[in-house]
């Protein structure tokens, strides 16, 4: 592992929120700043050298998306980001083959931005079904086998789920999906550059990809379009006809190589960087766990990426955790954080009580994390847990071995 | 979410946490809210011989803004009768921390278990007398 670090002020909280966003490697933005300056060409002028060299920027930087991927280059468009491409991808398939197919498959546990694709194409007369996960957070096959009908077009399962890190079964998916001759979309936002991934051993059709979340750019996504057999979209974005007539508008030069840098830095890294955070993963849990009873990890601890934890710490609501570790950047599964008053839809479907999915945080742990934050943020935890339980009317009542389900609340 | 200075008092440095014997016959207890809802408030209110609310004590699983309702209303009970303590309204709490509007629903609650803690005391207190 190089010894790259974060730039971060002092004065700043330990980020432990790697699934929302990451720092941009400082290696990546070294790539991309000739590209603000002096290499400022438009890649679609052809006419002269400023395109030319704008034109090998973008062009390497696809063939380094490619690679990461097992792709070929030619089937890399590049986008605003994962929820550009996961529009362009559901949608773009939806309309083009809804002559003939008009039933989509996707999960409960999706990220919004395809749960919300998936609604917008029910409205216009589309059948979308929602299939459960496991408790586990995974997808069970046989429920996809009995969902495919002649009528499915196309298969859209993500690859790494944003709250729980759980992997999906993807071989087992994309075989299912080729067998049926259905196409298989998946979201590898939270995937790229973390796990291998492989579009021709995994039978995948279409990808998502996201810049920020690979220590890239913000601003700037791909997605992989298989060539071969053929998948067909209807663009979203009309114009120039730039990216094979899928995305017009001129490419961000810059947000591309950054795009293409943090792919390739990813994919050199990848082994050594999810050994590091295999460790630090179960630092963070051992030391949770010899110090606090009553935590549970929510959803598969195998089937994950390393750098996610989901905890819920009984009896301590996940909003007032979060005011008391001021000095820990992580996000919660809580809805008190939010607008809405419902706790995370992912915990729900894993079949999590209500009751603990308030009691959840995410912590995310990534390239810049060190052994020395996360012993910081597991003395901080359980600082405030414990502080958090002797005010916790739920935790008197465990101790006393009152049975919580046993009372009638009022619900309001 | 930006919370006000007083609230962030009372939920880094709250006030009669704690819990007094439910079963005496000068306590009353309120316990309301639910888990599945995110937030759950046990009030208790110690009544003294002259009528007076003399201590009283919380528990609150709960959001900030939740915790620093609850330790508001503990400190503004004390001293009062409990017709006076009855009195304490939802908006007098959102107002004095600055609650933002998605966070009413936890002064709500702390105005319903001064109210329930109260029902309580009243209750025990009949029951003593018939």
């Amino acid at each position: 592992m190089t010894a790259i670090t974060q730039i971060r002020r002092n004065d700043q909280p330990i980020y432990l929120d790697y699934q929302a966003t990451t720092p941009m490697d400082p290696r990546v933005l070294e790539a991309m700043m000739p590209y603000f300056t002096h290499k400022f060409g438009n890649s679609g002028s052809r006419s002269h050298a400023y395109g030319w060299e704008a034109e090998e920027g973008t062009e390497k930087a696809r063939a380094q998306v490619a690679k990461l991927i097992g792709a070929d280059e030619k089937e890399v468009i590049f986008t605003s980001g994962a929820t550009e491409s996961n529009n362009l991808a559901i949608r773009g398939v939806a309309e083009f083959y809804k002559d003939r197919k008009n039933h989509i498959i996707t999960t409960v546990t999706e990220h919004k931005c395809v749960l919300d694709t998936c609604r917008h194409l029910e409205q216009q007369g589309f059948d979308v079904t929602y299939l459960p996960v496991r408790q586990d957070g995974l997808l069970d096959l046989d429920v996809l086998r009995a969902a495919i009908t002649d009528k499915t077009v196309l298969v859209s399962v993500m690859a790494v789920n944003n709250e729980i890190g759980v992997i999906q079964p993807l071989a087992e998916i994309g075989k299912i999906c080729r067998e049926r001759k259905v196409f298989f979309h998946t979201d590898a936002a939270q995937a790229a550059g973390k796990i291998p991934l492989d579009v021709e051993a995994l039978n995948i059709d279409l990808m998502s990809i996201s810049g920020h979340k690979i220590y890239g750019p913000k601003g700037i996504g791909a997605l992989y379009v298989r060539r071969k057999p053929r998948v067909r979209l209807v663009p979203m974005i009309v114009g120039g006809g730039q990216e094979r007539g899928f995305r017009s508008g001129t490419l961000p030069t810059p947000l591309c190589v950054g795009l293409g840098e943090a792919a390739e830095i990813c994919m050199k890294e990848m082994d050594d960087e999810a050994k590091r955070l295999k460790k630090l993963q179960d630092r963070m849990l051992n030391g949770l766990r010899a110090k606090l009873t009553d935590i549970v990890v929510n959803g598969d601890l195998e089937h994950r990426i390393p750098g996610n934890l989901n905890i819920s710490f009984a009896y301590v609501e996940g909003e007032s955790l979060m005011m008391g570790i001021k000095n820990l950047a992580v996000s919660s599964g809580s809805a008190c954080t939010s607008a809405s008053l419902e706790p995370s839809y992912v915990l729900r479907a894993l079949g999590v009580e209500e009751e603990m999915a308030h009691t959840s945080l995410r912590i995310g742990l990534g390239r810049f994390t060190t052994e020395h934050e996360v012993d910081t943020a597991v003395d901080e935890l359980v600082r405030h847990v414990n502080k958090l339980r002797e005010m916790s009317p739920l935790w008197e009542m465990a101790q006393e071995g009152i049975d919580i389900k046993s009372i009638e609340w009022a619900a309001h | 979410m930006a919370y006000s200075e007083k609230l962030i008092d009372h939920y880094e440095n709250p006030r009669n946490i704690g819990s007094f014997d439910k079963t005496a016959e000068d306590v009353g207890t309120g316990l309301v809210g639910a888990p599945a809802c995110g937030d759950v408030m046990k009030l208790q209110i110690k009544v003294g011989p002259d009528g007076l609310i003399e201590d009283a004590k919380f528990k609150t699983f709960g959001c900030g803004s939740a915790i620093a309702s609850s330790s508001l209303v503990t400190e503004w009970v004390k001293g009062k009768t409990i017709d006076e303590a009855e009195t304490i309204k939802n908006t007098d709490i959102a107002r004095h921390l600055a609650l933002p509007p998605v966070k009413i629903h936890c002064s709500v609650l702390a105005e319903d278990a001064i109210k329930a803690a109260i029902a309580d005391y009243r209750a025990k207190a009949t029951r003593k007398a018939e």
